[in-house]
């Protein structure tokens, strides 16, 4: 770890500070450290390595993820920098900061709920109305119905207030 | 136009194989409702399972190509394959229904199939032996998870719907079902995964399948025809008229633009 003279702290912590201001390209509203899925980073002397995880198997914002991540550290006089996908343990929803779940709500999507164990088995059928009720972001109420299951992207479900009348998106647990 | 590759069909292989292949072929055919879909949110819903199961052939061909030697890429082994060496089941490179994009019944309904199948499969993969396999198991059942209640919503909805809705999914049901024994077939593969502990056999998982397919074709009122002696062969390689085709469609633009990328 080689400490920087001027600010006292090492590189990768560093490092850190600025991965809180790269943003998720698909919900803007988050950044990569609010989202859960910078694992680790590692300063090895010669460079950089940043551990990340995929949300989604076939997340196409992947890629564009690594490449801010690159630019930002490198903008930033920390690089070289390389970047290391790790699967396992497989993220999920609950590693979304307390901060992130509140900048959802602000930006007027509803926040996942925590994951259940064996969540799906057995199936549940239960069409429409969540069996456990997404509150709206914006007007508070629990009376939403789900429109539809996938959003605009993978992580993402369609809801409606009945309330309030206001569609919105939900942040599917997983 | 560039040559195919050849592959060493080694027991591991081929089991890596038709779980990349499963996923990858369905893919493409979801992939085809992109645009046509009846719904608005249909549209999006099925790409974005199209989506899911694409990035988990990736992961899939990823592994199955480091066992080789030569190795190859995720992309030579999707692209570049003769017909003979793709190994997923019969079931899902079968159209979508007849003529183009299809019929919304028979695909919901393939969905809840497979969907099944491989939710059941990843919950025992997660368990692999071949850490980066189980690796890929543990974040793909999440997504199956959505997948599978996804189509059993759709299967109650349609089978439990109109005269027609419940007419068009029977008639989809009576098209699909002699190619779901496949899916159970015992054969040497599965016994070699089985005794190294790569993975389950397939057959392994039938029981449950049964039970969970069974349970939502029974909420809704669709009923299995009796069973038939035909036997489907895609997970040994040999396809249908329809594998040709899509491999056509998927594969030109490798062939022809040797190398070519995004």
């Amino acid at each position: 770890m080689s400490d920087t003279a001027e600010s006292g702290a090492t590189r990768a912590e560093r490092a850190w500070d600025v991965l809180a201001t790269v943003l998720d390209p698909e919900v803007p509203a988050l950044s990569l450290r609010d989202l859960g899925i910078v694992r680790d980073v590692v300063d090895d002397g010669a460079g950089l390595e940043v551990v990340l995880t995929p949300t989604y198997s076939g997340c196409p914002a992947t890629e564009v993820i690594s490449q801010s991540v690159i630019d930002a550290l490198t903008h930033a006089g920390l690089g070289p920098v390389r970047i290391t996908m790790q699967r396992a343990p497989a993220w999920t929803t609950d590693w979304i900061s307390d901060d992130g779940r509140r900048k959802l709500r602000e930006y007027g999507i509803a926040p996942p709920g925590p994951v259940e164990p064996g969540q799906g088995v057995p199936i549940r059928l239960v069409g429409r109305l969540s069996a456990t009720p997404v509150p709206c972001p914006r007007c508070g109420s629990t009376n939403t119905e789900r429109l539809s299951a996938f959003g605009a992207t993978a992580c993402k479900s369609l809801y409606r207030c009945v309330a309030c009348r206001e569609p919105f998106e939900h942040f599917k647990p997983i | 136009m560039t040559a195919s590759i050849q592959i060493q069909k080694t027991p591991e292989l081929q089991y890596l194989l038709r779980l990349g292949d499963t996923c990858l072929i369905l893919g493409q055919r979801l992939g085809e409702w992109c645009g046509h879909a009846p719904v608005l949110e249909e549209d999006i819903a099925l790409t974005n399972m199209a989506l899911d199961l694409i990035g988990q052939a990736r992961a899939l061909l990823t592994r199955a190509g480091q066992l080789q030697s030569p190795a190859f890429d995720e992309d030579q082994l999707a692209f570049l394959r003769d017909e003979r060496d793709y190994l997923n089941p019969t079931l899902v490179e079968l159209p979508n229904g007849a003529g183009r994009p299809g019929d919304f019944a028979l695909t919901v309904l393939r969905n809840l199939m497979v969907a099944t199948l491989l939710k059941l499969l990843w919950q025992k993969l997660a368990e692999s032996s071949d850490s980066e396999l189980a690796a890929i198991a543990g974040k793909a059942i999440k997504e199956a998870r959505y997948h599978q209640q996804h189509a059993a919503d759709w299967v109650v909805r349609l089978g439990d719907g109109t005269d027609e809705s419940h007419r068009r999914s029977q008639a989809a049901l009576d098209a699909l079902w002699r190619y779901t024994p496949e899916l159970f077939e015992a054969d040497a593969v599965d016994e070699a995964a089985a005794a190294s502990g790569l993975g389950p056999r397939w057959a392994d998982v039938r029981e449950a399948w049964m039970a969970e397919v069974g349970d939502v074709l029974a909420e809704a009122g669709l009923k299995p025809p009796a069973d038939s002696v035909f036997r489907s062969t895609g997970k040994t390689g040999v396809h249908t008229e329809h594998m040709g085709y899509i491999l056509a469609e998927m594969q030109h633009l490798q062939r022809a633009y040797p190398g070519g990328a995004w």
